[in-house]
């Protein structure tokens, strides 16, 4: 356990010494979702209806583009090597760092959320929705977007394949992320939806350690 | 380290393919307590594929290695986080990352293994670079980045020592002191294999040519295309 927080600290403390993963993460989550009024125009109705699809996902675009460099950088410079032959099990390596890549890329985007809902006219009662949807799917987006930075590692033009490998399987969090939203806002059950997101972390949380510590080691030979 | 008096690492019938090449094949290897093993032979022989594989790093396609201490024995492969324990590996990259320190590098890296505060200034003071405890890895030579590695090997102690090419952009000052810290070790019962074109003093150390290992059918394959 204190090696697991002890990883997540090095990662987070590289993160925030490096800056500008997490504020481009956010940046772009901005300007992704504030380039829609200009799109569709500033019809508050329209923007009602698409707003908690845009910012979901947006959001799921903005996660992708930090994860390329979740195992990338430790790749390159050797680091990774020595973690596989450290003292910890890699499924726990590969969780300390999902865990660090969500404080500092999933937990700014839920923050940003917010504001970009008031600008995308969300009705308010889809706000309180949003966030813990949010909260149950950004792990989720994590934990999946491992599985696919390991398996890219060493690849060229890894960016590109990790896209076409990860956005598929994040379809479900999509799915039922803004189905929760709209049967908040059309005055419906939201437990089962959220139910379901829960699910989908457990299962995510389950599995992606085992197959992304599979894709490291096979990185690694 | 009176427990490590009958440690003894043994490689058998080992046999290396990277892509569809036969690096080397049949060959055995036995280290005891206290002892040395120096890789040599040209490029491309798989010095360092075999300290890899020596890493549990990478699979060999044949033959086993045993470790046996305290009258135990056990397979590498069988459990590879417990033969990582045991060992420290440096491999041609250098795992300096530039935004930290050289002290925060080395106590990560000593942390993860039990290691403490104290023994990072000792770690740094072997390799003459104690001056760079707060200097940030960005900022480090080659040479510097090399030291800071090679102290991290220091920081938390470990049995095996796996070094590869470890001489690369040292000087002979630090090589001299790499030499002293290799005895060290050596004497406190440790084992080191290391593969190097550059003369490292290893005194009783076995030499291991991994040219006498190389495929001969598949050369002669070659010659033959």
């Amino acid at each position: 356990m204190s090696n697991f927080i002890e990883l997540v600290k090095r990662d987070l403390a590289l993160a925030f010494r490096q800056g500008m993963d997490s504020l481009m993460v956010v940046a772009f989550f901005v300007i992704a979702v504030v380039l829609f009024p200009f799109g569709v125009g500033p019809e508050v109705n329209t923007l009602a209806k698409i707003a908690a699809g845009t910012i979901w996902v947006a959001a799921l675009l903005s996660s992708m583009l930090s994860l390329e460099r979740l195992f990338q950088t430790d790749y390159d410079d050797g680091s990774l090597e020595l973690l596989a032959l450290a003292p910890v099990p890699m499924e726990v390596t590969v969780l300390a760092k999902v865990v660090a890549h969500w404080l500092t890329t999933g937990l700014p985007l839920i923050v940003t959320a917010p504001v970009l809902a008031v600008l995308m006219q969300l009705p308010e009662e889809g706000f309180g929705t949003l966030m813990v949807a949010l909260l149950l799917g950004t792990p989720t987006l994590s934990l999946i977007g491992a599985v696919g930075a390991a398996l890219v590692l060493g690849s060229r033009r890894g960016g590109v394949l990790l896209s076409l490998l990860i956005l598929p399987l994040y379809i479900p969090i999509l799915i039922f992320g803004v189905s929760a939203v709209d049967a908040a806002i059309f005055d419906q059950a939201v437990r089962p939806h959220l139910l379901i997101l829960g699910a989908l972390l457990v299962g995510s949380l389950a599995m992606t350690p085992w197959a992304a510590a599979a894709g490291l080691r096979q990185a690694l030979e | 380290m009176t427990s490590l008096d009958k440690t003894q690492f043994q490689g058998e019938n080992l046999m290396c393919v990277r892509g569809e090449r036969t690096v080397f094949h049949a060959l055995d290897f036995s280290l005891n307590a206290g002892g040395a093993l120096v890789l040599i032979g040209p490029n491309g022989a798989g010095k360092s594929s075999l300290l890899r594989m020596m890493a549990s790093l990478l699979r060999p396609a044949e033959g086993r290695m045993m470790w046996r201490a305290n009258g135990g024995e056990d397979d590498v492969w069988d459990d590879v986080d417990l033969h990582g324990g045991r060992l420290h590996y440096v491999g041609h990259h250098d795992a300096v990352k530039p935004v930290l320190t050289a002290a925060e590098n080395i106590g990560f890296w000593a942390r993860l293994r039990g290691g403490g505060e104290d023994t990072i200034q000792d770690a740094l003071g072997v390799f003459d670079i104690n001056h760079l405890y707060d200097v940030p890895g960005r900022f480090l030579s080659a040479g510097q980045k090399r030291r800071v590695n090679l102290a991290r090997i220091i920081a938390a102690p470990a049995p095996l020592w796996l070094l590869d090419e470890p001489t690369t952009a040292l000087d002979k000052a630090t090589i001299k002191r790499l030499e002293d810290a290799i005895q060290r070790h050596r004497d406190a019962g440790g084992m080191v294999v290391l593969s190097t074109h550059a003369d490292v003093n290893t005194p009783g150390a076995e030499i291991l040519d991994l040219a006498d290992f190389a495929s001969k059918a598949l050369l002669d394959e070659h010659v033959m295309v």
